[in-house]
């Protein structure tokens, strides 16, 4: 009898170490065929770097990598990123924040059902979808109403990438807005504060951590994105001079060339290179959004 | 009839949950009020009615009036920020702002409008001092409050309660969270706060309402079952659940 007791507990340590182990080689995995991926590009894109200067490629104004001069300059790519990135922040994080608030402070019962499942609809619907509506509608509307030749531009695409990133900085925000405390809320109530006041003063900068999780991974999922810049930028690997030009940002202009570069030639190497420029970028926008998030916590210490 | 605080026929209800009955009672200026009674008899719901706390809880319904002076703090003119910055409240748990310990306190006067920094400075120091926390965070004002202990915390949120200068000071169970020396400390503050302001409050502990009220208020079952000076309350009480509670027969 005891020694069967005794058998069952070593069998259960066993098992638990058998657990513990197999869950270590999956993430160990995971992160091997991460770190994989970095490799290749690195493998891929440095070469590049023996025939044309890390200076020249990522200050080069002229973008001709078929031409029989080529030259391979990505500043109008970056540049087009940059533009789209900073105006589709600015139209989507005033409306995040505002709807986010929204939902947690002052909607009750069933509108803040139906808002916050209407907002994880708009976030599953396919980017070529906004793509093609960005097609379809957005460009004839701007046509119409801006006196323009073409719809496909710098706006279009800016509008279009809110409205992916919309979902993405609602929903997180919202979360580290009702996760603080009521009790905090009371308090601030006790001392004579209206709903707004307490809004303003106590909840968001207590939720600023959150917040700032959310702003940063909504724009990295705005640098990031591609099918609909591909769709609606318009293309053209120039400087834009006003926001109804056409742009071509560095993932667009990866997806729309790769198909057609010889593999190993100078034009796929420098493809390879924006994925590298691409992923510093992302990589820093990350790092900036963790120091950022712990920055704005309160620790107990 | 120096009443601060007079209460009239009242009813409290969460949904259909009648959780105070037909409170009548009087609390007298510049007095120490303690509402004592078991778990769940009402105690800190009457005690959240007289800032009108509850009125952010949905589904709940209160009838009856309660006056603070002659002001009738339920009736449709009256604003509830207004009565909040005369009636202040501290809780059970200590709710310092994760901000720093200075602004803590200046908030209660930021939102009152009050715009002159000297003006705050001042009344940060003196609110401070007061609750004898001054000498221990000054050289730290702009550190965060969540540094400071359990005991520093709770004084602080005493402090930023009487930064706004209410009329009325309200204590949901100040001191149960706390060790027995910050205890002490909050009960020393009491004695002291009773010489400006009037204060109820909530107690679990016997013994504390027996050393800081002038009067207790016993609360069986969401009715007030008797209110009396403190030492008849403990000594010889009109009532037999009274008696019981007192002596510790239950609880």
């Amino acid at each position: 009898m005891l020694l069967r007791k005794k058998q069952n507990k070593s069998y259960s340590l066993i098992f638990d170490y058998l657990i513990e182990k197999s869950f270590l080689i999956i993430s160990i995995t995971s992160l091997l065929i991460l770190f994989a991926i970095m490799l290749f590009l690195i493998k891929e894109g440095i070469p590049l770097f023996k025939d044309v200067g890390i200076f020249d490629f990522i200050f080069g104004k002229e973008w001709y990598p078929v031409s029989d001069n080529i030259r391979l300059g990505i500043f109008p790519l970056i540049i087009s990123s940059i533009y789209i990135t900073i105006l589709a922040s600015i139209i989507a994080i005033p409306i995040s924040l505002a709807t986010a608030i929204y939902i947690a402070e002052i909607s009750k019962g069933k509108v803040k059902e139906i808002i916050k499942s209407l907002i994880e609809i708009i976030a599953s619907i396919p980017s070529v979808v906004i793509g093609f509506l960005g097609m379809v509608v957005v460009a004839p509307f701007l046509i119409k109403n801006f006196n323009i030749n073409s719809g496909l531009n710098l706006l279009n695409a800016s509008l279009l990438l809110a409205f992916t990133a919309i979902p993405t900085i609602t929903s997180i925000s919202e979360d580290a807005i009702s996760s603080i405390p009521m009790s905090l809320k009371e308090a601030s109530f006790a001392l004579g504060a209206n709903k707004w006041q307490t809004v303003v003063r106590i909840v968001i900068p207590a939720s600023l951590s959150g917040i700032w999780t959310a702003i940063i991974l909504g724009i990295s999922r705005i640098i990031g994105e591609t099918m609909i810049v591909l769709m609606v930028a318009g293309g053209a690997a120039v400087i834009p001079k006003s926001i109804f030009d056409p742009v071509r940002p560095l993932t667009s202009n990866v997806a729309a060339e790769m198909a057609e570069a010889a593999v190993g030639g100078i034009h796929y190497r420098a493809l390879f290179a924006i994925g590298i420029i691409l992923f510093i970028i992302t990589f820093i926008f990350n790092i900036t959004a963790d120091y950022l998030s712990n920055k704005y916590k309160f620790k107990n210490k | 009839m120096n009443y601060k605080i007079n209460v009239k026929n009242v009813s409290f209800y969460y949904g259909e949950n009648h959780v105070l009955k037909e409170i009548n009672l009087t609390v007298e200026k510049n007095s120490v009020a303690a509402l004592i009674g078991p778990s769940g008899c009402g105690k800190s719901t009457f005690l959240r009615c007289i800032n009108r706390m509850n009125d952010i809880i949905p589904g709940t319904k209160m009838t009856g009036e309660i006056l603070i002076d002659e002001d009738s703090i339920y009736s449709h003119n009256y604003d509830v920020t207004t009565l909040r910055r005369r009636v202040g409240m501290v809780f059970q748990k200590s709710n310092p702002f994760p901000q720093s310990i200075y602004d803590n306190i200046a908030y209660g006067l930021k939102i009152k409008g009050i715009k002159d920094k000297y003006d705050i400075e001042s009344t940060v120091e003196k609110s401070l001092k007061s609750t004898a926390l001054w000498d221990e965070v000054k050289d730290r004002l702009n550190k965060s409050a969540m540094s400071l202990s359990g005991g520093q915390q709770q004084r602080l949120c005493i402090a930023r309660t009487i930064a706004v200068q209410p009329e009325v000071i309200l204590m949901d169970e100040p001191a149960s969270a706390l060790d027995p020396i910050s205890t002490q400390k909050i009960e020393e503050l009491i004695q002291e706060l009773k010489k400006n302001y009037t204060i109820v409050i909530v107690t679990h502990n016997m013994q504390q309402a027996a050393r800081v009220s002038d009067y207790t208020a016993f609360f069986y079952l969401g009715e007030l079952i008797e209110m009396d000076r403190t030492e008849i309350i403990f000594t010889k009480p009109g009532n037999i659940l009274t008696e019981n509670y007192v002596t510790g027969k239950f609880g």
